[in-house]
């Protein structure tokens, strides 16, 4: 029967409606207060009887609910006979907790929408052989599974047989479709976009890579700042307080109206659920756009950071070297170009490759007589000529004489950071090429944005010279650049920064550098998402994507306004509330209701807003 | 000691909470500390002695504050 009741909660808030609506009808058209008068009892009973029982529910386990505070008040309003406030009070009620209800299911649909991504079901192979339908939880480790075209890849696992290309946007982020083979590792969630693939089960349910991070997502939206945890034990005390003033003023007032009036007035609804309707938002509106963010302390402490330290010159530049400048000498460039190719071609060092990627598509001519000469180049044999490709220092022994202008570029060059490949064919210089990482595009856009919010240290410490850093750091514009350093400097200089009052995040890859991502007051992990850099950070960016950034700074930055905003709408309204009580005539119970409700619903609507969150431009 | 996670019908008061975690602690072979009810996931986590308790017994308990189980999962602790 309770069940029933409570299961029927909806259907009973439209009746009630109704029948409010027919006792205004019958008092004002029809003159009835009789209709009026019965009406409005109908609907008290039936609306009240579902938050009675909630009520009692709640008295049953020693909780004083706001379902108690508004039973009391509404009975005590039907004793007085005023059966107008005891049925919009409860209709106002209902309505209020099914709008909630409505709106929370919103802000919560981010994450939701990740959560559903979580395959269902399997195909496995089962005792003789053939592969039926199971539920995803009843596949273990070590089962051999079957994956067709379109369909989710259950678990972790390896190929077995079979190929195809999967969709690895729900973990990585990447939306680009992935070659997978024999022996291919394949991820939970992801997609199998062509081609039919047999796989072994290596990690199942909350053990994949996918079910972590639905797993840490969920944590995070419903962990809690000391903030919070102070309203929730201060609203464990202050819904029992509200009876009790109650009951205080009634007993020396006698004023039974007055009574109630408070019990309703008191009810603690907003301010209980302003700072978890933000906190789902924000971490969903982070979900959504790639960047983990842990829980309400995390965002509020990444919203107060002015100082960003990022781990190598590696996170802010590209990664591997490019050619960034080249100079030409003498005639013959194109079949000097080619000789140098076909020289490069056959070598495997970093800058050989960069060199290749430069010259593109070209002649290539036969080899002989290759020789490599240690911390040098190479000298080579390419029909009648003689090409060196190297240092300055081969050049010296090669004997090539170098014009004044070459000079001058090759010191040019190394300033600009560059490694220098020399070619001389013949005894003459004839190309200069200068090879150095790139700065990430975009990079330097991101990093403005960073400063717009009021990050005001952007710091590398990298493993790198002091000089390639330097440049990396004039280029970029960062506050403070330190080469040559190992982890534990990285560590000090964090420990150095936090006593002088600074509060970092630092930006690294997890794998050499966790003392820090653990000092730091933020550790940020660029993970791919198969990274175990997932655990050990505060926020994570997935597929490593830089330009996350600036977005997941300003979401901290809005959550947590958002969170003070909605914390100071709640007292807000609480105090006008009581107040206009004290020193108003207009106020009732069911003004004090609708005004409680419309309060809820401004922060529950106020907190949606960071899902539709983007960095203005 | 087993690991329970039980997924409920959307909660949308915070004070839902609170019951909840009251009438959970209330039953015997349940782990206290290891009780985690998520407002935004709508979800109970706790580890319980499955030979004090049957997870029917806890399911229960939550129906009848008026919150619905969707499902729940049983895993060893």
């Amino acid at each position: 029967m309770q069940r029933y009741i409570l299961s029927k909660k909806n259907s009973i808030t439209l009746i009630s409606a109704i029948l409010i609506a027919f006792a205004f009808f019958g008092r004002f058209s029809l003159d009835n207060m009789a209709i009026f008068n019965w009406s409005l009892i109908i609907a008290s009973i039936l609306g009240v009887a579902p938050i009675a029982i909630q009520a009692y529910q709640a008295l049953k386990v020693k909780v004083v609910s706001i379902d108690v505070l508004v039973t009391i008040a509404v009975i005590g309003a039907v004793l007085i006979q005023n059966y107008e406030e005891s049925a919009i009070v409860t209709f106002l009620f209902l309505f209020g907790s099914y709008l909630e209800q409505r709106t929370l299911n919103k802000t919560r649909s981010a994450i939701k929408e990740l959560t559903e991504l979580a395959p269902e079901s399997a195909l496995k192979q089962m005792e003789n052989g053939e592969f039926e339908e199971v539920d995803v939880d009843d596949v273990d480790e070590g089962d051999i599974l079957l994956v067709k075209t379109g369909a989710k890849v259950p678990v972790d696992g390896t190929v077995l047989t079979g190929e195809g290309h999967i969709n690895e946007a729900s973990i990585t982020g990447e939306s680009l479709p992935v070659s997978k083979k024999v022996d291919s590792e394949v991820f939970a969630g992801s997609i199998l976009e062509n081609g039919t693939i047999q796989i072994r089960a290596d990690r199942v349910g909350e053990d994949t890579t996918f079910g972590r991070i639905i797993e840490l997502v969920e944590e995070a939206q419903d962990s809690k700042s000391e903030a919070e945890r102070f309203i929730d034990r201060f609203s464990k005390y202050y819904t029992p307080a509200v009876l009790v003033l109650g009951f205080i003023v009634w007993f020396f007032s006698k004023d039974i109206e007055l009574a109630i009036t408070i019990l309703v007035l008191g009810c603690p609804g907003a301010l209980v659920i302003g700072v978890p309707v933000s906190n789902v938002a924000g971490i969903g509106n982070g979900a959504r756009n790639g960047v983990l963010l842990k829980g309400s302390e995390v965002i509020n402490d990444f919203s107060r950071v002015d100082t960003i330290v990022f781990d190598k010159t590696g996170t802010l530049t590209v990664g591997n070297p490019e050619v960034a400048e080249k100079e030409f000498y003498g005639k013959n460039t194109e079949e000097v170009l080619g000789y140098l190719a076909s020289v490069e071609r056959e070598s495997d060092h970093p800058l050989a490759k960069a060199v290749l990627q430069d010259i593109g598509e070209t002649t290539f001519s036969t080899v002989e007589e290759t020789e490599v000469v240690k911390g040098g180049g190479i000298v080579a044999k390419i029909g009648v000529h003689r090409v060196a490709v190297g240092n300055v220092a081969l050049m010296e022994k090669e004997n090539v004489k170098l014009s004044e202008k070459a000079k001058k570029d090759v010191e040019r060059f190394e300033k600009n950071g560059n490694s220098l490949v020399l070619t001389a064919v013949d005894g003459e210089l004839n190309v200069l090429m200068g090879i150095r990482d790139q700065i990430r595009p975009g990079v330097k856009k991101d990093l403005q944005k960073l400063k717009k919010l009021g990050v005001k240290n952007l710091v590398v410490l990298s493993g790198d010279n002091q000089g390639t850093v330097d440049l990396v750091a004039r280029e970029l514009g960062l506050t403070e650049a330190h080469g040559h350093m190992l982890p534990e400097g990285k560590s000090a200089y964090i420990e150095k920064m936090q006593a002088e009052g600074g509060i970092i995040a630092f930006v690294g890859d997890g794998v050499n550098d966790s003392p820090s991502l653990a000092l730091a007051d933020i550790g940020i992990a660029m993970g791919s998402g198969t990274d175990v850099a997932i655990e050990t950070s505060d926020v994570v960016l997935m597929n490593s994507d830089f330009s996350r950034l600036p977005h997941a700074l300003g979401l901290t930055k809005s959550t947590s306004r958002n969170m003070k905003q909605n914390i100071t709408i709640a007292v807000g309204v609480v105090l006008v509330l009581l107040a206009s009580l004290l020193f108003s005539e207009w106020m009732n119970m069911s003004i004090g209701m609708l005004v409680h409700e419309a309060s809820i619903l401004v922060v529950i609507l106020n907190g949606m807003r960071l899902l539709r969150y983007r960095l203005r431009e | 000691m087993q690991k329970a996670t039980i997924q409920l019908e959307t909660l949308s008061c915070p004070s839902c909470l609170q019951k909840i975690e009251n009438a959970v602690k209330g039953i015997n072979g349940v782990n206290q500390d290891s009780l985690k009810v998520m407002f935004n996931a709508s979800k109970v986590k706790v580890d319980f002695d499955s030979e004090a308790v049957a997870i029917n017994d806890i399911e229960k308990a939550i129906e009848d504050l008026g919150y619905p189980v969707v499902k729940s999962k049983v895993k060893p602790a």
